[in-house]
């Protein structure tokens, strides 16, 4: 597995995905926003957490256009697999690759706390390690996360089996408690049409060692190195 | 020429932002209002002084950046 970051103005969770990716045992490069090509033979392009470009005009919409993206909508169209974690889902539905956008959270605030999740499905590249329905422990850190799209688009993802994660309690019921940004339908992450690009506000890359408070995101980096 | 862009979220959209201002609003004892949207203005100057062509490239702004279509609308006013 060769995975290739792409590194924005204030983006600050490169390192973190990067060490994530690493310990499942796949190579990592960096590749900064005005790269026009990803490096040959990679396997997975990765959106990192972060700020880009301070969250003006609305969150990872400026990034949304930076020249890397269009070389990570072509490894896309090609099948290729793409990761957005928190500002890189922003930026994934921001640049079209994933249909919505994460509006501001319901209550205002900006929520940093650990957070539950189903896992939906186990049959993608980003979950076989996970069973489905299993419910994981990782974390959150947004003020705009909360994910919108008209029910059309609700519909299509939820029929076509698009939706990764939802914001759940430790027993993987979907409550309001448990759904803090006020997401339609407690959605945490979402899937192209080909399952090959995944979105997904909660960070896993927090969780992959127990030193620093829990393993369960683990999963998601040895199911993309398998 | 001068130009004024007016970007609103669409009808139905959740807007936090407009509701913490709405409650605060009426917290400082401004009564009546019922309602509180939150938008953007960008003033924008362009080189181009036909304003149909201004237009076009100023639509075209609106489209590929400005504006996130899912959830706001845009005004595009020539001054």
């Amino acid at each position: 597995m060769r995975a290739a970051i792409v590194v924005f103005p204030g983006s600050n969770r490169d390192g973190d995905v990067a060490r994530a990716l690493r310990l499942a045992g796949a190579e990592v490069v960096k590749v900064w926003h005005t790269d026009t090509a990803l490096p040959a033979g990679t396997d997975l392009a990765v959106l990192p957490g972060g700020f880009s470009y301070g969250d003006y005009l609305r969150c990872g919409a400026i990034a949304g256009r930076a020249a890397a993206m269009d070389a990570v909508r072509d490894h896309a169209a090609r099948g290729g697999l793409v990761l957005g974690i928190c500002n890189g889902f922003q930026i994934l539905c921001e640049s079209g690759l994933l249909p919505g956008v994460l509006m501001r959270n319901v209550d205002r605030r900006f929520i940093c706390h650990r957070q539950m999740l189903r896992v939906e499905r186990a049959d993608t590249r980003f979950t076989s390690a996970y069973a489905k329905g299993q419910v994981i422990d990782v974390c959150v850190a947004h003020g705009e996360g909360n994910y919108f799209a008209d029910p059309e688009t609700i519909s299509r993802l939820e029929g076509e089996g698009r939706v990764a994660f939802r914001y759940a309690d430790a027993a993987g019921e979907l409550t309001v408690d448990a759904n803090r940004n006020g997401s339609l339908n407690s959605i945490a992450g979402i899937y192209s049409e080909k399952l090959n690009v995944l979105g997904m506000m909660p960070h896993p890359e927090n969780f992959v060692e127990g030193l620093i408070g829990g393993v369960d995101g683990r999963g998601l980096f040895e199911s993309l190195a398998a | 020429m001068k130009a004024r862009i007016i970007v609103t979220l669409k009808t139905g959209v959740l807007d936090p932002q407009g509701k913490a201002i709405e409650a605060a609003l009426s917290s400082f004892g401004i009564s009546g209002i019922e309602g509180v949207r939150q938008g953007k203005v960008f003033d924008v100057e362009i080189a181009d002084t036909d304003p149909a062509s201004a237009e076009a490239i100023l639509k075209s702004a609106c489209e590929k950046l400005l504006a996130n279509t899912v959830v706001e609308n845009y005004e595009i006013e020539i001054v």
